[in-house]
């Protein structure tokens, strides 16, 4: 085994970005990952990685400081809840335009507006259908426990690299305060400048070379036909990612009747009441999306083909992700929502009720 | 002597001034005797008599000057409006051997990007921020700036400044040179030549200042836009001059080569 700890969601975001060689953390505080920043400047990684972190004036000021650190091709991140990411879409926007990779860690509270600091998925539009003004989209990863909290942090780097295209960790305040066993991943060093001239040397502004032109990091674009064209290289992109990288799970789906959707912290609990469904011997599956954007159409559709009476969507908001699963099935079976709102959490017996009474309609 | 054709003058050996290296050859997209093709010519020129070409990185603003990227063959982050030293911060910190460089107008710098300018300075950020203040908003039509005099007559102050309804200009040049971290504030002109040769010495000591580590460097151009001010630009230069300067003041205002920056410090708790 490796190195095993107990620890919280938001410590392990800090310690998985020292460990897969980040080069700088942006951020501001807010409730409930502050301890994300907390935990990096008590570890001083600048003294053992040289990984920066600096504490920002605002979130507005944490994204634009991003958006200038991953300009020279540095791996880059950021963290916020709810709040500060609608602060941050002005710069998610600039990011996505200007196909810069970074990371962005969500850990989400309920809104709208200043809301609670309770628990919530409610940013799952915001997060999903881009965030910002503008045809963009960003990878979106969405952990169900502490070591997934470790895992997705080099993921989301790794995704982001591929596409040049921020990504995000959508987190809620659950799985960033609850503290759990996790393995940490091995230590990797940082990219040496040679590295990163290799990976990102293409399009990177690390100082205009005497055998290349100067290299502009921007979104902007005044001849619409070049900007169109910017916006079809985008969309082929999105596509690629539908197409390479969506990530689900699948939990006893394989004789599944009926089969819940559920991410992150409803997915945990939605799985608690697939076991207390299964005993009573009803034929009930997960299906856990790991990748929202992408988003895992394909494997919905497929499960409707095969003949699922019908899909629970559960979710910690009024509904949001039931809209992509809606599109997915298309019509061809049932499809149903139950959620809390507010901060509440579900309990697996309440999800299992409305299993048996909106889908079997017992 | 009669034999002698244009192609015998025009020889290296004979050019006592010539267009920097650092500037491209795209036409300028800027009005006739606006102040920003100078500024321009000047960091171009710094960068090239420095050698630092291939270790600079500019960041444009959004305003008049966002294609500044088009005109200096360097390489360039567009960011977007106000944030400009936020992304420079990011730069300098995660790549501290490189020349960073701001340049923002007086909407960009000092109204929708007040705090990233103030935060910035007072971290003492090792960059070099240029910002052109002409009291007016240039791109978006002639509307009021946080820089524009009282009485000024802009699109949004159509019957002139009016501190009821718009308050005072703002010098936050003067706001910037209390800051711990600012180790160079300077107010410059170029509307004459020798306003241009003490403007070019000021962006060459803020260049060199970023190398030392001893904090920001801020050098402000009092500028014309006299498209935006609806005059000619020989009118321009003076009401400038009649206008500006008394309140906008040219010199120095801080410079850690002959004043004691002590002063500015502030002191650690006692443990």
């Amino acid at each position: 085994m490796g190195d095993l700890r107990l620890m919280k969601g938001n410590e392990v975001i800090a310690e998985a970005a020292i460990r897969c060689g980040c080069d700088g953390y942006f951020g501001y505080p807010i409730t409930p990952q502050s301890e994300i920043m907390e935990t990096l400047m008590a570890r001083r990684p600048w003294e053992e990685t040289g990984m920066v972190v600096l504490q920002a004036e605002s979130e507005a000021a944490s994204i634009n400081m991003i958006y200038g650190a991953a300009s020279s091709g540095k791996k880059v991140m950021t963290s916020s809840s709810s709040p500060g990411i609608s602060l941050m879409s002005e710069g998610l926007s600039y990011l996505a335009g200007a196909e810069l990779p970074c990371l962005i860690v969500n850990v989400q509270r309920g809104g709208p507006g200043l809301g609670t600091i309770q628990p919530s998925q409610s940013d799952y539009f915001q997060a999903t259908k881009g965030g910002g003004h503008g045809d963009f989209h960003l990878i979106v990863l969405a952990p169900a426990s502490v070591q997934e909290m470790n895992d997705f942090v080099d993921l989301a780097f790794q995704l982001s690299f591929k596409y040049l295209n921020p990504a995000m960790i959508l987190a809620d305040g659950v799985i960033g305060q609850t503290m759990e066993k996790v393995e940490l991943s091995e230590f990797k060093p940082r990219w040496t400048e040679q590295e990163i001239q290799e990976l990102s040397g293409s399009w990177a502004a690390n100082g205009k070379k005497a055998n290349r032109n100067s290299h502009i990091i921007t979104s902007l674009e005044l001849v619409s036909e070049k900007q169109e064209k910017h916006n079809i290289k985008l969309q082929a992109k999105y596509k690629k990612m539908q197409e390479e990288d969506v990530r689900y799970e699948l939990i006893n789906c394989d004789d599944a009747e009926y089969i819940i959707v559920a991410f992150g912290l409803s997915a945990r609990i939605s799985q608690k009441a697939v076991d207390i469904l299964r005993e009573k011997g009803i034929k009930v599956g997960l299906l856990r999306p790991i990748t929202l954007y992408p988003f895992p159409t394909k494997i919905i559709s497929q499960l409707a083909d095969k003949g699922v009476k019908g899909f629970l969507s559960v979710e910690m908001n009024a509904g949001q992700m039931v809209e992509d699963v809606r599109l997915a099935v298309n019509g061809k079976t049932k499809v149903e929502y139950f959620g809390h709102m507010g901060g509440i959490i579900a309990n697996p017996n309440e999800v299992a009720e409305v299993v048996q009474s909106k889908l079997i309609g017992e | 002597m009669a034999d002698l054709q244009l192609q015998d003058i025009i020889k290296p050996e004979n050019q006592v001034y010539g267009k920097s290296k650092i500037l491209t050859d795209n036409a300028m997209h800027y009005c006739y005797g606006c102040s920003h093709g100078v500024v321009h010519k000047l960091i171009a020129e710094v960068i090239e008599e420095m050698g630092i070409q291939d270790k600079t990185v500019g960041v444009s603003p959004v305003g008049c000057s966002v294609f500044m990227y088009d005109y200096l063959n360097v390489d360039f982050m567009e960011a977007a409006h106000g944030k400009a030293p936020a992304v420079a911060t990011g730069y300098k910190r995660t790549n501290p051997d490189k020349y960073v460089f701001t340049y923002q107008g007086d909407g960009d710098l000092a109204a929708i990007g007040t705090g990233e300018t103030l935060h910035t300075v007072n971290r003492g950020e090792n960059i070099v921020m240029i910002f052109i203040n002409n009291a007016i908003y240039g791109m978006t039509g002639g509307q009021m700036a946080p820089t524009t005099m009282l009485g000024q007559v802009t699109a949004t102050t159509p019957y002139g400044r009016d501190v009821d309804l718009n308050g005072y200009p703002l010098k936050i040049t003067e706001l910037l040179a209390q800051l711990p971290g600012a180790a160079y504030v300077t107010r410059q002109s170029v509307h004459t030549p020798a306003n241009v040769r003490k403007c070019k010495k000021a962006i060459r000591k803020a260049f060199e200042n970023s190398a030392k580590n001893i904090g920001t460097s801020f050098v402000e151009v009092v500028s014309t836009c006299n498209s935006g001010w609806k005059i000619t630009p020989v009118e321009a230069n003076k009401w400038m001059e009649e206008n500006m300067f008394p309140f906008y003041p040219l010199g120095d205002l801080k410079d850690s080569e002959h004043d004691d920056l002590e002063q500015y410090k502030v002191q650690k708790l006692k443990k």
